[in-house]
């Protein structure tokens, strides 16, 4: 459960398919400060614990710097430069490292991402006759998903280009084609003006590139009934009711699939008084599935927020892979579980992308029995 | 009684006169040069093909000098299309590089009929000190010659083509040119973008030419060189109060809000006032809602453009009403903290103003209403048609953007007229203007004036 309060919901702004939420917070969180690091073109490698590398191209990683005692932080960008860059390839020890005593680079989305690939990486617990030797010996390795680039979603930079920043404004709601792309919320507004050019470099999933491709977003324009207006005290409420009503059903409606997605949340670091997060979503089919990182405060106030929107292959992937694991890999049970029979399972299996751990002579076996 | 074909015609040629005093074909806030280009295109090829003799006296308005350009050569492209004395006057009131710049494009699109020549001659021929022109614009006046076939006589020609073959010039400036070459002190005697060069060849440190070149430069030169000639230690002496209000306030706006000074905000009212004229303090009570939100900022070419429009406006309203209040969208007062940030709460500014139940009031604004969108609209209709029947209260929506996806400014609403701005000078014509958008006035009225215009000229 994902709780907004202490962020208001401002008018939207479209821009062609992209329709852009501000959250404004009355507010600011002052202890905790996030700032950009831009890495560039390059390559960046993180070494994990079980001495294997992590590649990645990251366009940026984020610096949260905090205090222990609740006084002002200062971003990290105020206090060294931008990175040397004389390296072609970065090497992060970890995922999430801290740089400095109260200071952690962290590299966005990154996390939940890891934490969405990572899900029952192991592969099948008992050793069912099914399953193939190479799922029994490397699990689901090589796990892949595929994502866009914020630049290649078609007018977001533009979108992102265009759109006034409000005083005060700490976070965005990001739709598409009025499907939410991505949430981002920051602790304070400096840090959101610094770190709004960012959104394009982000991930974004297969569903936004081909909806900003298709479907273009209307204003949602302000109503008022002429009849209920007799003096301009009147026509200031109606105007003020307009912008509530605005915010009322954004909240309920728009963002309310965003609100209920986490289902399961793991922390994994903690910055003084804050805890970083990560969340994954029940992976419930027809409906939205977010995954995403989160800060919140000792009394669960959020701080900082950062989520992706799954598209439909990859929740299907998701559910079917919390399903077997549910049922400890038993193709029989799992199948019972789903309403259906083994050979319709298996090939469901398959053409989610997990064709490889099932035996190639079951699997034969599976789409006889189909034909 | 108006037929519906001249409505629609009135509504056009309002709709070309807003396009072409507001859109200079350059990059904008939301759309990009080119799409202002291709759009500004469309609608000229439109006009002309379908009003020619409108959009010919459209020359007579306060057109920006882009548009003024195309109109000239697209008149020039059709033997027999315009007046030649409507197309000569409004050459002689554009700048002489624009007016290089668009023989130059007669040139590269090959119109050369015995008018343009004749054009190019007189225009040549009025020129002050043509000597003068020859140094400064030096390929554009040769240009312009080979292109009408002229001989300007004397050692132009000579200068112009071979300017080798003479030892020496009788005509001061000329000799000037000639000697700079290899004398230091000659290039002084040169105008400033040509001395700049020549410096450059000689080697001259940038403080000293700065110091010497100044009695030449130019009235804008000495504004634009004031910031960089500051560092250097040399004073351009440019005098404020005499600049284009919205020049001034483009300039004010060019530096961070903390190194802005209070002579610039003493410049601007007395640029005001002397625009104002005997007009001064006779528009009774008037509140202004001036949009500073972050589309003002307008594009890297044209830095703060539609910002530095209403800065201009709320200090020349300031002059012309009696009493007067500005209400800026971010709630921020003195013009000399403006900066372009934020978003566009059109509508609940314009309930802020109507409290005041001024007798006029005016929008200055691209007409982005965003926060949230379409409530300026609702807020202008539930007024008109509601609160203010009578339109007791007279509103103008001015803007200072040309959208190029609708070939016409953007408006607030059909209830209000809205037209475009380019110079804050111009406001009061503006909202004569704004008469006929509203849809009071007819066609014949709007043809009466256009031709009045292009008599009073």
């Amino acid at each position: 459960m994902i709780d907004l309060a202490g962020l208001a919901t401002c008018p939207a702004q479209t821009w062609g398919s992209v329709r852009l939420v501000p959250l404004v917070r009355a507010e600011p969180i002052t202890d905790l400060r996030l700032n950009a690091k831009v890495y560039g073109d390059e390559l960046s490698m993180a070494s994990l614990p079980d001495k294997t590398l992590y590649t990645a191209y990251v366009p940026h990683a984020f610096v949260a710097s905090w205090t222990d005692d609740g006084t002002p932080a200062a971003a990290y960008g105020t206090q060294l430069g931008r990175p040397l860059r004389h390296m072609c390839i970065r090497t992060h020890r970890r995922m999430v490292r801290r740089v400095d005593k109260n200071r952690l680079r962290f590299l966005p989305l990154h996390l939940a991402l890891e934490g969405f690939l990572a899900l029952h990486f192991g592969g099948p617990s008992m050793v069912w006759e099914e399953w193939s030797r190479q799922a029994i010996a490397h699990g689901l390795s090589p796990r892949v998903e595929e994502a866009y680039s914020g630049a290649e979603v078609r007018g977001l930079d533009d979108a992102l280009r265009v759109f006034e920043i409000y005083p005060g404004q700490c976070g965005l709601l990001l739709y598409v084609g009025d499907t939410l792309a991505s949430a981002f919320v920051v602790p304070h507004p400096d840090d959101y003006r610094a770190l709004h050019p960012t959104l394009v470099r982000d991930l974004y999933g297969e569903l936004i590139y081909e909806y900003a491709m298709f479907y273009p977003a209307r204003d949602f324009l302000a109503v008022i009934d002429e009849t209920r207006v007799s003096s301009l005290e009147d026509l200031r409420a109606q105007a003020v009711r307009a912008e509530r009503e605005w915010a009322d059903f954004h909240d309920s409606v728009m963002a309310a699939g965003l609100l209920l997605a986490p289902a399961r949340e793991e922390e994994v670091y903690r910055l003084g008084r804050f805890a970083l997060r990560r969340f994954l979503p029940s992976f419930e089919r027809q409906r939205e599935n977010h995954i995403g990182e989160t800060i919140v405060d000792e009394s669960g106030r959020l701080a900082y927020l950062k989520t992706f929107r799954l598209s439909e292959a990859q929740s299907r992937r998701g559910y079917l892979l919390s399903v077997l694991a549910e049922h400890d890999w038993s193709l029989p049970t799992a199948a019972s579980a789903l309403g259906t029979d083994v050979a319709t399972l298996g090939l469901r299996l398959e053409r989610a992308g997990f064709g490889h751990l099932l035996r190639q002579d079951m699997l034969d076996a599976y789409r006889k029995a189909k034909r | 009684m108006d037929t519906y074909a001249d409505l629609i015609e009135c509504e056009d040629v309002l709709l070309f006169a807003n396009a072409a005093i507001t859109s200079t074909g350059q990059r904008e806030f939301h759309s990009s040069g080119h799409e202002q280009r291709l759009s500004l295109d469309f609608l000229h090829r439109y006009i002309q093909g379908n009003y020619p003799d409108v959009y010919a006296a459209t020359l007579a308005l306060d057109i920006n000098d882009h548009n003024a350009a195309l109109i000239v050569r697209n008149l020039l492209k059709r033997p027999g299309a315009g007046d030649g004395k409507l197309i000569a006057w409004r050459l002689a009131r554009m700048s002489p590089p624009r007016v290089y710049r668009l023989f130059r494009n007669l040139r590269r699109d090959g119109i050369n009929n015995r008018r343009t020549r004749a054009i190019i001659r007189d225009w040549l021929a009025a020129r002050p000190d043509i000597a003068f022109d020859a140094v400064k614009y030096r390929s554009a006046v040769k240009a312009a010659v080979r292109h009408a076939h002229l001989r300007l006589g004397g050692e132009l020609d000579d200068f112009l083509f071979t300017p080798r073959d003479r030892v020496r010039f009788g005509t001061p400036v000329l000799e000037a040119w000639r000697r700079a070459h290899y004398e230091k002190a000659a290039l002084y005697e040169l105008p400033y973008t040509v001395a700049e060069g020549f410096a450059a060849r000689h080697g001259i440190g940038r403080e000293v030419f700065l110091e010497r070149i100044t009695p030449r430069l130019t009235r804008l030169e000495r504004l634009r060189l004031t910031e960089s000639a500051r560092k250097d230690g040399a004073d351009t002496e440019a005098d404020l109060a005499a600049m284009p209000l919205v020049r001034l306030a483009s300039y004010l706006l060019s530096g961070p809000p903390v190194e802005r000074r209070a002579d610039l905000a003493s410049a601007l009212q007395a640029a005001a006032a002397r625009v104002a004229g005997p007009r001064k303090g006779t528009w009774g009570s008037v509140v202004a809602v001036l949009d500073d939100s972050f589309s003002s900022y307008g594009s890297p070419v044209k830095r703060r453009r539609p910002l530095a429009i209403a800065v201009a406006c709320d200090y020349l309203l300031e002059a012309l009403a009696g009493s007067y209040q500005g209400r800026w969208l971010s709630r921020r007062a003195d013009p000399l903290e403006m900066r372009p940030v934020g978003p566009t709460p059109l509508g609940q500014r314009i309930i802020d103003a109507l409290e005041q139940r001024p007798d006029r009031l005016v929008i200055v604004s691209d007409g982005w209403d965003n926060a949230p969108p379409g409530l300026a609209a609702e807020v202008l209709r539930v007024w008109r048609r509601r609160l203010d029947p009578a339109g007791e209260v007279s509103i103008v929506h001015l803007n200072p953007v040309y959208d190029a996806e609708q070939f016409d400014v953007r408006r607030l609403s059909p209830l209000v007229p809205t037209v475009g701005i380019r110079d804050a000078e111009d406001l009061p014509a503006l909202v004569e203007l704004a008469a006929f958008a509203q849809g009071r006035t007819g066609l014949g009225e709007l043809r009466a004036y256009l031709e009045d215009r292009a008599a009073r000229r």
